[in-house]
């Protein structure tokens, strides 16, 4: 009845834009990486180097160090996130006057662009106008400077990612918790279980593939996390929050080292891509294990 | 488990949207003061609106033409997705494709891998292969436009797909029956049923089309430029003229306002690719 032809002509289009926009640039970083290219040098045009590139780039100290801090960004943002998203849906699993209300406030930081984000957050933290360093100079004495102290730049820029992003987390654990079957809690407080009990024996291992999906999720968008960083910080001071995407951007573009660019970012690439499978295999293993037992 | 009495349920949660409001709230009241009225101590209250910041903003003519391209990119790339992705789903759902399933997944890689790593690619491609003579793809809405397509598509063809396969396929299976071809099926059977969802994942790819910054800082200089990028202008090239920054930014982030009221109950099921559902 249904013609082969007619569901490929359907299909057709946007597996054209996708291998054009998405798969195109793929191949093509897949292949300058492997070129020595720098439209600034002397010969301006792409030459095979073999993985001279990736050779420099697994002792590049300042490649390396940008890694690490954004690995340490997604690891602070995505806990605290994760911790204060589990309080804040437990407390949405009472019924209470106004909870769509203050729900729809909730989901509010999740629309905002995130070039806004920073912006707002700019705004709040700029010295001589922003109501953060006042008070806490005022009231705690802290001297606040975001431009110059490299941890409260860090910290900030963690912070921000946790305003912008719990509302996800919460709302997705929220969806978990609510599809939970309600039989073991019942059994579990007729055995006379208390509160962290149920919550360590019980809910957690229920809970446990939702959390893994929010996590898997999390840490793809930290890892990527660009726009509201440049924003607040612009990677500083020195180079205290130039997470990788931001190195990237910032300093290997400009530098027009195409051929190194490239490896970066293929690196870049394969490293995101082993994280989120790591993830992504102990999610499986996680829902295939009820079945085993 | 546990009762909270709804009194504290309540009171804690008018304290989260205060810290949540906040930020936002106070990028408004920048937004509405003179340069003079913003230094020393915090004022967090509106007396007078100084309105000049948004006429200045608003009659900007290089704003007013970043705030049109961006209109239509997102409204453009919007539409473009919307009715590619509707085609490419009903497809996926309704036809013995060999390797359909692959292909679906697929797709949602290519929201998955970090915009920067492409950035290098895209802007070589965009500045000399994708060329016809001396017109280049580079700096051009429509370069925009298609690029967008490649985080939006998978977006939009994962949240649909619930939403087709939950038509029975017996509806349409009857229409074709009575003598109606694919294209009628899916304007008079698929589109009116699915109408909501659709509407739901347009608005969504607007907005994220919308607040797109980093491919149209790398892929735009004069002619594209977008009302994100216009944004970031305001601290990195005219320095600091916080009023009107705040004021721009409170523009960028209007129509996510808008239209949270519309999406707010399928945001979860959108940004997480649909796995979580409510």
């Amino acid at each position: 009845m249904r013609s082969q032809a007619v569901g490929w002509l359907l299909l057709a289009p946007t597996l054209l834009v996708l291998a054009v926009f998405g798969l195109g640039p793929f191949i093509y970083v897949l292949i300058t990486g492997f070129t020595d290219w720098n439209a600034f040098a002397a010969d301006p045009t792409a030459r095979f180097a073999g993985v001279q590139n990736y050779r420099h780039l697994v002792f590049d100290a300042q490649f390396l160090y940008s890694l690490w801090l954004t690995l340490g960004f997604a690891f602070f943002a995505v806990a605290s996130e994760l911790i204060l998203g589990y309080f804040l849906a437990q407390l949405f699993m009472h019924d209470f006057p106004l909870k769509g209300f203050f729900r729809t406030i909730h989901t509010l930081p999740l629309m905002v662009a995130p070039i806004a984000v920073g912006a707002t957050w700019r705004l709040l933290t700029v010295p001589g106008l922003g109501p953060i360093p006042y008070y806490l100079d005022k009231w705690f004495g802290i001297d606040y400077r975001l431009g110059s102290f490299a941890d409260q730049a860090f910290y900030t820029t963690v912070l921000m990612d946790v305003w912008h992003w719990t509302p996800l987390v919460t709302l997705t654990l929220l969806a978990g918790l609510v599809s939970l079957p309600r039989e073991p809690f019942e059994q579990a407080q007729i055995d006379g279980a208390n509160r962290f009990q149920i919550f360590w024996h019980v809910t957690l291992p229920l809970l446990m593939p939702v959390i893994l999906a929010t996590v898997f999720i999390r840490v793809m968008d930290a890892l990527r996390t660009v726009d509201e960083v440049w924003m607040l910080t612009g990677g500083g001071p020195a180079a205290a929050t130039r997470y990788v995407g931001l190195y990237i951007w910032r300093v290997v573009f400009p530098k027009t080292d195409y051929g190194y660019g490239s490896a970066m970012s293929l690196l870049t690439l394969y490293l995101t891509i082993v994280m989120c499978w790591l993830l992504y295999a102990a999610l499986v293993s996680r829902r295939e294990k009820p079945k085993a037992e | 488990m546990r009762k909270n009495s709804p009194a504290v349920s309540i009171l804690f949660w008018i304290l989260i949207s205060l810290v949540t409001l906040f930020p936002i709230y106070w990028m408004f009241v920048v937004s509405a003061k003179s340069r003079v009225e913003l230094f020393g101590k915090p004022n967090f209250i509106i007396r007078s609106f100084f309105s000049e910041n948004y006429i200045n903003t608003l009659t900007n003519p290089t704003f007013q033409k970043y705030m049109i391209n961006s209109l239509i990119v997102a409204t453009a790339n919007s539409l473009l997705v919307t009715v590619l992705a509707l085609l490419a789903t009903y497809s996926v759902s309704r036809y013995k494709l060999a390797g359909k399933e692959n292909i679906y997944f697929w797709t949602i890689t290519n929201r998955m891998a970090p915009p920067a790593v492409f950035l290098l690619p895209l802007f070589l491609l965009y500045t000399r292969t994708f060329s016809i003579g001396s017109w280049k793809l580079y700096d051009t809405r429509i370069g925009l436009i298609l690029l967008y397509c490649v985080f939006n598509l998978p977006f939009a063809i994962w949240t649909m797909r619930g939403i087709i396969d939950a038509i029975p396929k017996e509806l349409d299976e009857a229409a074709m029956v009575d003598g109606a071809n694919t294209w009628q099926v899916l304007t008079k059977i698929i589109i009116p049923v699915a109408k909501p969802g659709i509407a739901v994942t347009a608005i969504l790819t607007w907005v994220f089309a919308w607040n797109e910054y980093l491919f149209a800082a790398t892929l735009t200089s004069v002619h594209a430029r977008t009302i994100t990028t216009g944004l970031a202008e305001f601290v990195t090239v005219t320095g600091t003229n916080w009023g009107q920054m705040a004021a721009t930014a409170t523009l960028t982030l209007l129509p996510a306002f808008i239209f949270i009221g519309l999406a707010q109950r399928h945001i979860v099921a959108g940004l997480t690719f649909g796995a979580v559902k409510e």
